[in-house]
């Protein structure tokens, strides 16, 4: 079967006056239709490069990928920001239709499904409210609905709940799930958080830095839907954070070490 | 504060309570010293004008220019002056601001007309225009044209400072965002550029019309033959300085009132902040 994402040696160099960095290196992987995938490393291992290149962001130095579409009126992907992605002078209902109104579609369509996630997400009361007036947890909310929204083929996030306090993460998290399980649409999900990516997850993608390079392949088989207590409590879980952490740690070392 | 007596007689919300009333009544106070000021200032002139602690010729008390206003008023010389000066001060005000704010969008926006353009601002920029009042005379008279002239060309540069740096300070976080979601070129300047702009810009703006009403009263001064600034000059030339002093009031009373203006159309315009 063809991936829903195909990357193909993809390398990405920056080219600077004091030393050029291989970003990512060499880097090929197929993910499927439906699929949750986490990439985790330590940062600057080039993960939020390659997420920018899949978001047309950014242009590979060599290499190529392929998203494929199921129905052409579809945007290839959609993005869910860091917490600053929230457009400030857009009220909430508008930071969410932003996708489909860039689209142009018809109005009815646009508020249809803007308000369906506005519902879904619980921001549905604070619609015509700024940002500004928002805590970082519904800030989040908006970017994750801005995304779901413009119904893409796939969605990337780039480490969304990076900046919010414990619980507030937890509770997203488990949101995103219940969101995500509705519409099935294949996932690209970045973050340093081991828990997190054992949490969400199919599968997680360790990466090594400099060069970026996907070092390990870890399945996440505990069955869905998934609860943060679900995880916590089980013992293999804690043997899978365990297996994950002894790889990264061995990385974030062996990069000390180099730098050194 | 200790409190440590006060656990058994009171309950803490009237403790709060009063407390809260005290910061009020602090807030009030502080509100009034706001009021009282100018009013002091003017108090302090008028008594030691009449006592002839200072000299009456030069300062006049302020009962005495509150006075000479209304007679102006009554009989029709003030309303000339100053309806010519606000003609000239909001189209030339209106003359810098706007093309103002269309270079500073496009040299924020594109970087080859930004660096093609910025060396001719801050090249001109420090030239003040009233030192080139003389050549604008010459070339468009002493009538209104070369009022306005003067005052767009003074409103005209942190107009277009403000702008370009107002687009060019957007996070871009803001821009990649646009990107992402496939905004076009047009969706891009008004739903990201134009509002992203906009505080810095009417900073910008602000300060223009502060410009605008010190450089109407001295273009007045040099060639006119009405306006504020026409009055204010020939006053102190024919040594009527309660009528020049009425110039002065005038002046920084339409200051006050368009900063005013501005600021409450400055909260219109960004109810996001």
């Amino acid at each position: 079967m063809k991936g829903k994402i195909e990357i193909q040696h993809l390398t990405k160099a920056f080219y600077k006056k004091q030393g050029s960095v291989t970003a990512l290196d060499d880097i090929s992987l197929t993910i499927d239709e439906g699929e949750f995938v986490c990439i985790v490393g330590p940062s600057g291992c080039g993960k939020t490069t390659l997420l920018r290149i899949l978001a047309g962001l950014e242009q590979p130095s060599v290499g190529d990928f392929n998203i494929a579409t199921d129905r052409d009126d579809r945007p290839l992907q959609s993005m869910v920001f860091q917490e600053r992605g929230v457009i400030p002078w857009l009220t909430v209902e508008e930071n969410v239709a932003f996708g489909l109104k860039m689209r142009r579609l018809p109005k009815n369509v646009i508020e249809e499904r803007t308000t369906y996630y506005l519902q879904k997400t619980g921001l549905a009361r604070f619609s015509r409210l700024y940002p500004r007036e928002l805590s970082g947890g519904m800030k989040q909310r908006v970017s994750i609905a801005r995304a779901f929204a413009n119904d893409p083929e796939i969605l990337l996030m780039d480490e969304p709940f990076a900046a919010l306090d414990e619980q507030n993460k937890f509770i997203l998290q488990e949101e995103l799930l219940s969101i995500w399980s509705e519409t099935k649409k294949t996932v690209l999900f970045i973050t340093h958080s081991i828990d997190e990516a054992l949490l969400l997850s199919d599968r997680i993608l360790l990466m090594s830095s400099q060069p970026g390079k996907i070092i390990k392949e870890i399945k996440v088989t505990t069955p869905r839907p998934r609860t943060i207590e679900d995880i916590r409590k089980d013992p293999d879980m804690a043997e899978q954070f365990i297996k994950v952490w002894q790889h990264l740690q061995k990385e974030v070392q062996q990069s000390r070490e180099q730098n050194a | 504060m200790d409190r440590r007596g006060t656990i058994e007689k009171h309950d803490p919300f009237e403790i709060e309570q009063q407390e809260w009333k005290r910061r009020q009544s602090k807030e009030r106070y502080k509100q009034l010293l706001t009021i009282v000021s100018p009013i002091f200032l003017l108090l302090l002139w008028e008594v030691l004008s009449r006592t002839g602690m200072i000299d009456t010729r030069f300062f006049p008390p302020p009962s005495a220019i509150i006075g000479t206003l209304f007679e102006m008023v009554i009989n029709g010389s003030l309303v000339k002056h100053v309806g010519v000066s606000l003609y000239r001060i909001f189209a030339g005000f209106l003359a810098g601001v706007i093309p103002g704010i269309v270079i500073g969008l496009l040299m924020g926006l594109y970087s080859p007309i930004r660096h093609f353009m910025q060396p001719i601002v801050m090249a001109l920029m420090p030239i003040p225009t009233l030192a080139l009042l003389p050549i604008i005379i010459i070339l468009f008279g002493i009538g209104d044209v070369s009022k306005v002239v003067t005052i767009a060309g003074s409103v005209f540069f942190p107009v277009v400072i403000n702008t370009a740096a107002g687009v060019m300070n957007i996070d871009r976080i803001y821009l990649d965002v646009a990107d992402n979601y496939g905004a076009g070129k047009l969706q891009f300047f008004y739903k990201i550029a134009l509002p992203g702009a906009l505080p810095v810009m009417l900073e910008g703006i602000q300060m223009g019309q502060a410009i605008a009403l010190l450089t109407i009263v001295a273009a007045e001064m040099m060639g006119a033959t009405s306006g504020i600034g026409y009055l204010i000059w020939t006053s102190y030339k024919a040594f009527l300085l309660q009528e020049m002093y009425v110039g002065l009031i005038l002046i920084s009373f339409f200051g006050y009132l368009f900063s005013v203006l501005l600021r409450g159309f400055q909260k219109k315009l960004l109810p996001w902040r």
